[in-house]
């Protein structure tokens, strides 16, 4: 067995998410929501050499095929990632992350003085543009173009 | 106008909605003046301030008042539910049961949008912290049509441009009717980044400058804003650029014939009571403005048209 096959084993069914920007992988479990209490089994590799992006970490999440909505929040913090669906040691689905126009509840809003950093009962909610990534909020209108990973809830 | 729902910002809105806005409060002036109207008679105005107002509050109480509707209050925050700890999303979802429009003003940017997802009645912004002040823009632009022209305006901008929410707004409005824009303020209080990267984004012509001197021969506006105590994170902080611009008679000498200066209000210092008698001042004016321009925006609210 090669070097590569044994680091990152394959999965049966689940997903794998690749060409993560290197060092991110643990903000990707974040935004994915998957905490030490979570159930699934997963896999991180970090800082592993990639011909397309030089270095890139991986994330495997067995059995659990994670949906559109979930994956494309990785685009935030991530947007060179892709998404391998796999079943049956196959993979039945690739695609990049895309940018969502919205997100919900997936980062803080920075201005301290925005309703959504209250205890009313509101989840942040931010409107979306790229290149580079820029985040306005949809209630105070503030924006977070830089270190988005820092501002993780 | 077809989905006028709530009054948020300005962004919201076409250079044709604004002038829809603006002539019907030409067409409704009369009524703040000598003759009465019950046009809105049956209609129940809540006004939520939980910061201090006086033009605002007032202006919105007569304009109702003045087209035949009712108002109800909530006093002071200190004695509503508000000091007993309720969100402004459960005060906002009791009263939209009580009235048909309700004025708000908080001290958090985007509570008016909040406001808004809760709310089944029209809600109007009238001030959420440091952000939109999307009425006050109205009655400026008003002003501005009634007294000078608003097509391709040389507009100055000054004073505390960074918390100063009124301008925010009134830059964004400006945009929509090719102003050339100067912002003139202290380096502490300049505009926000983003809020010049939108403008700029719009084609607009914008300058930044820190002297007042230099701009005043040149255009036809000069708003004075004042610099805001209460949004300084400290006193010192305050201290460092309160009293900065002070617009006298003397810097009147050599201005165009033409120059109007315009003010929020309240006026700290920013004004000397010499310019009041000159022709150029227009800040009372701008008050009054503001009763047609919020009766324009209650009956179409309302649906009253």
């Amino acid at each position: 067995m090669r070097e590569k096959d044994v680091r990152v084993l394959p999965i049966r069914n689940g997903t794998v998410i690749d060409h993560i920007t290197a060092g991110q992988a643990l903000n990707v479990l974040k935004i994915l929501g998957i905490t030490d209490k979570s159930n699934s089994v997963v896999s991180v590799a970090m800082n592993v050499p990639s011909s397309v992006i030089g270095t890139k970490d991986i994330v495997k999440v067995e059995d659990r095929e994670l949906i559109e909505d979930e994956v494309n929040r990785i685009s935030l913090i991530s947007p060179k990632a892709t998404i391998n669906i796999i079943r049956g040691y196959e993979v039945v689905m690739k695609h990049r992350v895309e940018l969502p126009a919205r997100v919900d509840g997936v980062v803080k809003c920075v201005n301290p003085n925005c309703i959504s950093n209250t205890s009313e009962p509101v989840v942040s909610k931010f409107l979306v543009s790229g290149k580079p990534v820029m985040l306005r909020c949809a209630y105070c209108d503030y924006v977070i173009s830089e270190n988005i990973a820092a501002h993780l809830i | 106008m077809p989905g006028l729902r709530h009054i948020i910002s300005m962004k919201e809105l076409s250079r044709e909605d604004i002038e829809r806005i603006l002539e019907k409060a030409r067409e409704l002036e009369r009524f703040a003046r000598k003759e009465r109207s019950n046009m809105l008679e049956g209609s129940v105005l809540a006004t939520l301030f939980y910061e201090p107002s006086t033009r605002t509050r007032l202006s919105f109480e007569t304009a109702m008042k003045r087209l035949g509707g009712e108002v109800i209050d909530m006093v002071s925050k200190e004695v509503s539910s508000a000091a007993k700890g309720e969100s402004l999303a459960d005060t906002i979802r009791v009263v939209d049961k009580y009235a048909d429009v309700i004025v708000l003003r908080h001290p958090k940017e985007g509570s008016a949008r909040m406001a808004a997802e809760f709310s089944s009645v029209p809600i109007i912004n009238a001030g959420d912290g440091a952000g939109h002040h999307p009425t006050q823009t109205r009655l400026d632009l008003y002003t501005i049509m009634r007294v000078s022209c608003l097509e391709g305006l040389n507009i100055a901008l000054a004073g505390d441009l960074k918390y100063g929410r009124t301008v925010h707004s009134l830059a964004y409005a400006l945009s929509l009717f090719g102003a050339n824009i100067t912002l003139v303020s202290p380096k502490q209080l300049r505009i926000p980044e983003f809020i010049k990267s939108d403008l700029r984004a719009r084609g607009i012509g914008i300058r930044e400058t820190e002297s007042l001197e230099s701009v005043m021969n040149e255009v036809d506006v000069l708003y004075v804003t004042r610099i805001q105590r209460e949004r300084f994170p400290d006193h010192e902080e305050y201290m460092k650029v309160a009293g900065v611009y002070r617009i006298t008679g003397k810097l009147l000498d050599g201005v165009r014939d033409n120059l109007i200066i315009m003010h929020p209000l309240p006026r700290i210092d920013e004004i000397a009571p010499d310019v009041d008698r000159t022709k150029h001042a227009k800040y009372f004016e701008q008050a009054f403005y503001g009763v047609p321009v919020r009766m324009a925006l209650l009956s179409m609210l309302l649906e009253a048209e």
